[in-house]
């Protein structure tokens, strides 16, 4: 295999392997963190420390991993970063942590991580698994973002805390749609960014 | 003290459900609910896990981890002075008990059926070791010690938690399968209306939380 390139390894995954919209991976935490854009951000940042810094991990010890155990380990050292994480933003992010409750917890059974942990940091050097990493967790972050932009657009009016459109419970005009606020609005959200996705790039069609 | 557990399961099935008010397990829910055959497979596998692993996880958050659980090892020292036993908070280690049991209640129930039930073994094939990543277990467990359900009800939680997965990957399973009939925009066919399909059983689902018990 010929060594990947810096660039494409770094952004591909971003946009034209974006790991949420085309490969369905971690979707989990995707939509259930995207009701405020702060908190989607912590959340992003969360996912590509853990994925990049598990890549590296992963790839460094990959000639001592044994074939048939190689599961248990990269288990052990997504959970024992993930554990990092959640004592960092406890310690200073104490309310952002509250709001994500479970799902930082969760970032470890997220398929993005385990995946380029197996797919990709098993064959490839420390380094360019570590950037691999940190492309797969901005694709991550870019979907959750766009998916509380208009989450939280639409449902509170307000963009990162700041009121946008004016609440009608303020005086103003708007009238938040609290279906935004709910969970199916996420899967819907996240089915028509898939459209628009596939409208623009028609080799991504499925067949079936 | 039944109404207590039966308000605790049907709040985990129907309520909050993992699945489509949680957006748990969602990358299996996702990918394996193609034919409604292996998605009743693999609903029952994740009931089988998570009834063990979520009472499982309990234990070893009461007895072990929580603040105080180990006050017990004081009894065993001579003295207290250097280091007291009833003050240790060993919580943060919680994701990584908890993945390790479920890695190993996985394995365990994987060779069990291999012995005794050789055709549900097959019948699951390559589920019962996905289920190791399926966040819908991690999810519940997680949910548990947040909640800081005592014994009893975790394992009504577990099973309620599974039971209500289960059959939201059932349904979706049955709806895709007619789907495939159906003359969807090249754009959205496969990945974009299940999504679509999704947050439609989910509005749905969302018209149970009303239910007071």
């Amino acid at each position: 295999m010929a060594a990947p390139k810096v660039g494409k390894v770094l952004f591909g995954p971003v946009i034209d392997n974006n790991p949420i919209a085309l490969q369905i991976l971690g979707i989990c935490s995707a939509l259930a963190v995207t009701t405020s854009i702060q908190v989607s951000i912590v959340m992003s940042l969360a996912v590509i420390a853990v994925t990049g810094c598990s890549n590296a991990a992963v790839s460094s010890i990959r000639h001592y991993i044994p074939g048939s155990i190689r599961i248990i380990v990269q288990m052990t050292v997504i959970a024992s970063l993930v554990i990092v994480v959640d004592q960092v933003l406890k310690a200073y992010m104490y309310d952002i942590s509250k709001q994500l409750s479970v799902f930082v917890g969760l970032i470890i059974t997220n398929c993005i991580v385990m995946g380029r942990a197996e797919g990709f940091a098993m064959k490839n050097g420390v380094w360019i698994s570590f950037l691999d990493g940190i492309g797969n967790g901005m694709g991550y972050g870019l979907v959750l973002i766009v998916v509380a932009f208009f989450r939280e657009l639409f449902g509170s009016g307000s963009l990162l805390g700041f009121e946008l459109f004016q609440l009608d419970r303020n005086d103003g005009w708007y009238n938040p749609n609290n279906l935004m606020l709910l969970p199916p609005s996420a899967f819907f959200i996240i089915g028509f960014m898939i459209w628009v996705i596939r409208l623009n790039k028609p080799e991504q069609i499925e067949e079936a | 003290m039944v109404e207590q557990y039966l308000s605790v399961f049907l709040k985990a099935v129907f309520v909050e459900n993992l699945a489509l008010a949680f957006f748990l397990g969602m990358c299996t829910f996702l990918a394996v609910s193609k034919n409604v055959k292996t998605a009743i497979g693999l609903g029952i596998a994740v009931i089988a896990i998570e009834t063990i692993t979520v009472p499982a996880n309990q234990l070893i958050y009461s007895l072990l981890l929580k603040k105080g659980a180990l006050t017990w090892v004081n009894d065993l020292l001579i003295s207290t002075d250097t280091y007291n036993f009833a003050e240790v908070d060993l919580t943060f280690l919680g994701f990584i008990s908890y993945i390790g049991v479920i890695a190993a209640m996985v394995q365990i129930l994987e060779m069990f059926l291999d012995r005794f039930m050789p055709s549900l073994y097959n019948a699951l094939g390559i589920f019962l070791p996905l289920i190791t990543v399926n966040c819908a277990i991690l999810g519940a467990s997680l949910f548990m010690e947040q909640r800081e359900y005592p014994f009893g009800e975790s394992v009504v939680f577990g099973f309620g938690c599974g039971v209500g997965w289960a059959l939201a990957i059932m349904a979706l399973a049955g709806i895709r399968e007619k789907l495939k009939y159906s003359d969807v925009p090249p754009p959205l066919r496969g990945l974009g209306i299940t999504f679509i399909t999704v947050g439609l059983m989910s509005l749905a689902f969302m018209s149970f939380s009303g239910i007071q018990l």
